[in-house]
């Protein structure tokens, strides 16, 4: 290669390295765990309604917060969304969020769906039910969490590895409702009932309960609307013979999570950041959740989409979600103790 | 400035510049002596156990794997001569461009319990859950698999461009003296090949150690599904430090092993002589098993996975082919380019430095900027954001006290942070490569410049770039596709509003539309396919490229 040519190269490497600033007018930069399909339209809709730019990174929970963490008082972000409550809670643990006071927030959000402090705020409900295989169980045999250990369904349940968030949460709810010990020995009775190693996502639980692998599946039911709509057949045949049944109903309720949302302590553009914030509050923003994502709307009486609607109401868990941020350690070496792959 | 002098100069700035590449690993390593008391005794009590278990036979199966599908396709396709050799020659290599997750998720489209494969077997025979055996393809030996398909041409690719540059001479001696093709292969060809099957093997097994897509996908818990549980979930920086310094015992086990086998014997060409290869003939059944041999090979290693991700991509184009896709193309192109040549500049200085001036503190040096390519890239990640934040935020914090101004974050979040952090992950590959062409070399065409009045800087375009012209552009192509295959450290490090297409087919399919994430993984296969021919070129013609250094010396002689 000749020098010339590498000087080039290094030019270009160097030019790259110091993009031309974004205007300082109206914007809000988002760090975003959800990922950029599940976000975007949404928040062009946002840009639309405001003029207010909204610049996007996606990338990992975790990653983001360490990354928010490292950068300071210098962070460019001015909010951070995540898809479940356990890493609201990191971050505001980690201390790279700051409270917010909304009157429009207090009042939308309830209050089990908000962190105490106000440093975050759930946006949409995810539900994670049992699922089962219409025709090869009695929904009348199915009651709760807890009875998911039973012995009569050894070799029955399809459900993915204790390192997924979702199912961390599960068990932090679980800690909270009966204690580290009873939950311990469910996990252990849970793993005997697994009728393979955990694998896979939660679409693939759902797979492999229609394919008749397992008769029942845990799986959050966005998954399940997901295959619904798909554009392949073959996942649309496998969700046609899912039903879902919601546990817990005489007593604390289903299990449910959030994505939510948090105002950075490094914001520099704190009003348009809390201004994004309301409006995913909005009924625009609520209904869009529900119709495009398949989740609950967080905010009471939006109605839910056509989908979300057949499978019934249900009554939700009301555990405050920073518990389950607040468990989550216990919960993760509790699943490793119960060989919980 | 006197002789002395700027060898000494040179010297420390190829120390300096490994270790500011070695960097990120040191920064995580030192999390290593931070307490982490009761969360290691947990990892020891349940599932270190796993880890190290899982790690190793993922580790030996795949250096079985890919040992025996390198070095045979590299064998056949150089020396024998059979039907289709001069396809199978470039399209062995192009399961490279398949990014091992990716090739992960179309199998498991295919074979899972729930797939098409299982589901029309059990359409046929009436079956149910239970009633038939099938190889679960989500295990252990899936990743083995898995890995080893994507993972053989970096044996094939190196011991490929080992036996081409035989001279031919050596294997003539041997042929006279009445050895048949096979003994020739295990008595000669093989151990003189083997620093180079070596090489590629040791990168196979760095990226196996640093798998995280596959492994995780299949439930396999190794070292480095471990170390992101144990950040994350347990919340303990230092006990997945203490994972990653285990994963570095492997690393550096496979080194010394990799030094070792060096260090017993150098080969170097034993004669600049070159003469047409006379290939074995194979015919009948031979030449059948040859072709069918590698056709297999490239069939589940390519053709199959590609046409899956082709059929997904058909299925879904309407919606996601747009102007946007094409930005992320471009984006992806680039990134990988300007890294590739900047690794590929740094690898020369390196391996040059080191040859030259062969003292133990630079070879250190340089095998220290090559550890980062068996770390994950989201820990290198890590490692490459805490000293640039803190760079950054020193800087700032100075100038606002004492000048009042903000300079705010000039590295983090760049495309610098991006494209170092590619560096210090994928130097090891250009590195590896460029070392093993060097160290074909006889230093006594070293000792020729010189005595011709060559200076190191002449010696090194009129000898040694020529000769190296294949592992140079080999290395070149290597870390372009590694760098379009990346993943978490593009994902952790990369600015506002820049998205590239392994980040798009990541957030797919780990939202398990596999379908939609298609278009981009396969982008990455075609954009990788292209490198992958022009090098497999290459490596046929690197052999006409020696007669043109003889020339070149000789036109000094004259």
């Amino acid at each position: 290669m000749r020098p010339t040519r590498l000087l080039a190269c290094l030019g270009l490497s160097l030019s790259l390295a110091f993009p031309v600033a974004a205007s300082a007018a109206e914007e809000v930069n988002l760090y975003s765990a959800r990922i950029e399909s599940l976000i975007k339209p949404i928040l062009d809709r946002f840009t639309e309604q405001t003029g207010i730019n909204v610049n996007l990174v996606t990338g990992n929970a975790d990653q983001l917060i360490s990354r928010l963490k490292t950068e300071g008082r210098n962070s460019p972000a001015d909010m951070l969304i995540t898809t479940d409550a356990g890493r609201l809670h990191r971050a505001k643990e980690a201390g790279v969020v700051q409270p917010v006071s909304s009157d429009i927030l207090a009042e939308r959000i309830p209050e089990a769906y908000r962190d105490p402090d106000n440093q975050w705020f759930g946006l949409s409900l995810r539900a994670r039910p049992i699922m089962y295989v219409e025709g090869e169980v009695d929904p009348a045999e199915l009651s709760t969490y807890e009875d998911l250990a039973d012995p009569k369904w050894q070799k029955q349940i399809c459900i993915r590895s204790s390192s997924n968030i979702y199912n961390q949460s599960l068990v932090a709810s679980l800690i909270e409702a009966n204690g580290p010990e009873a939950t311990e020995s469910w996990a252990k009775g849970l793993v005997n009932n697994m009728a393979r190693p955990p694998q896979g996502g939660d679409r693939d639980q759902i797979k492999a309960a229609a394919a008749g692998q397992c008769k029942l599946a845990v799986a959050n039911t966005y998954y399940l609307a997901g295959m619904m709509n798909s554009t392949d057949v073959s996942e649309q045949e496998a969700a046609s013979k899912i039903r879902v049944f919601w546990p817990n109903q005489a007593d604390r309720g289903t299990h449910v999570n959030v994505s939510g949302a948090a105002i950075t302590k490094a914001a520099q553009n704190r009003d348009n950041a809390i201004k994004l914030l309301e409006f995913l509050t909005s009924d625009e923003a609520q209904h869009w959740y529900a119709e495009v994502n398949g989740e609950y709307p967080v905010v009471a009486d939006i109605e839910s989409s056509e989908l979300l609607q057949q499978w019934g109401n249900f009554k939700a868990d009301d555990l405050n979600m920073s518990v389950l941020g607040e468990n989550n350690a216990d919960a993760v070496k509790l699943m490793d103790r119960a060989g919980w792959q | 400035m006197s002789k002395n002098q700027s060898s000494s100069l040179y010297r420390n700035a190829v120390i300096l510049t490994a270790l500011l590449l070695a960097l990120p690993v040191i920064v995580v390593l030192t999390f290593v002596f931070v307490p982490s008391g009761e969360v290691w005794a947990h990892l020891a009590s349940t599932v270190l156990d796993d880890y190290i278990q899982h790690s190793l036979l993922l580790m030996l199966g795949v250096s079985i794997g890919t040992l025996l599908l390198g070095v045979s396709t590299a064998w056949l396709t150089t020396m024998c001569q059979f039907p289709g050799r001069s396809v199978f020659e470039w399209a062995l290599l192009l399961p490279m461009a398949m990014p091992a997750y990716i090739i992960a998720y179309t199998y498991t489209g295919m074979l899972d319990f729930s797939g098409p494969v299982q589901t029309a077997i059990r359409d046929l025979t009436g079956w149910g859950y239970g009633d038939y055996w099938f190889p679960q393809i989500r295990s252990l030996g899936g990743a083995i698999v898995m890995l080893t398909l994507v993972l053989y041409p970096y044996v094939y690719l190196l011991s490929r461009a080992a036996f081409l540059n035989q001279s031919i001479c050596v294997l003539d001696v041997s042929r006279t003296l009445g050895n048949g093709p096979w003994r020739t292969f295990y008595k000669v060809a093989l151990p003189l090949a083997r620093p180079a099957i070596i090489a590629g093997l040791s990168l196979v097994l760095m990226e196996t150690l640093a798998d995280f897509g596959t492994v995780q996908y299949f439930g396999v818990s190794t070292f480095t599904t471990g170390i992101f549980r144990t950040w994350f979930g347990l919340g303990s920086a230092a006990a997945a430090a203490q994972l990653a310094a285990g994963l570095m015992v492997f690393v550096f086990a496979l080194i010394i092993l990799e030094r070792l086998s060096r260090r017993q014997a150098r080969y170097h060409h034993t004669s600049r002589r070159h003469q047409d290869l006379r290939r074995y003939i194979l015919q009948g059944n031979r030449a059948m098993g040859a072709f069918g041999l590698c056709l297999l090979i490239l069939l589940f290693g390519f053709l199959l996975p590609a046409t899956q991700l082709a059929s997904w991509t058909w299925q879904v184009a309407g919606s996601i082919l747009n102007a946007q896709f094409l930005d992320m193309l471009l984006n992806s192109l680039q990134l990988a380019a300007i890294a590739a040549m900047l690794a590929l500049l740094i690898a020369l200085a390196m391996a040059y430095g080191q040859r030259l001036y062969p003292s133990r503190s630079v070879r250190f040096a340089v095998r220290l900027a090559g550890m980062g390519y068996a770390v994950p890239g989201a820990v290198i990640a890590v490692g490459v954001m805490i000293p640039f934040a803190w760079l950054d935020n020193t800087l700032d914090s100075w100038l606002r006290d004492n000048w009042s101004i903000s300079s705010g974050l000039l590295l983090s979040g760049t495309l610098v942070a991006v494209t170092f952090a590619y560096l210090c992950r994928f130097l090891a590959v250009a590195l590896q490569t460029v070392e093993s062409g060097l160290g074909k070399i006889t230093p006594a065409m070293d000792e020729v410049g010189r005595s011709l009045g060559y200076q190191p800087m002449q010696a090194l375009k009129k000898i040694h770039v020529p000769l190296l012209q294949g592992s140079l552009l080999t290395a070149l192509l290597l870390v372009f596709v590694d760098v379009l295959k990346e993943l978490p450290a593009t994902l952790i490090l990369r600015p506002f509003n820049f998205n590239t297409l392994a980040v798009r087919a990541y957030e797919l399919a780990s939202d398990e539309r596999l379908a939609e994430a298609a278009p981009a993984a396969l982008a990455i296969v075609v954009a990788g396919i292209i490198p992958v021919i022009l090098l497999s070129r290459t490596i046929t013609r690197s052999r006409r490229i020696a007669n043109h250094v003889d020339a070149n010396l000789r036109e000094t002689d004259a």
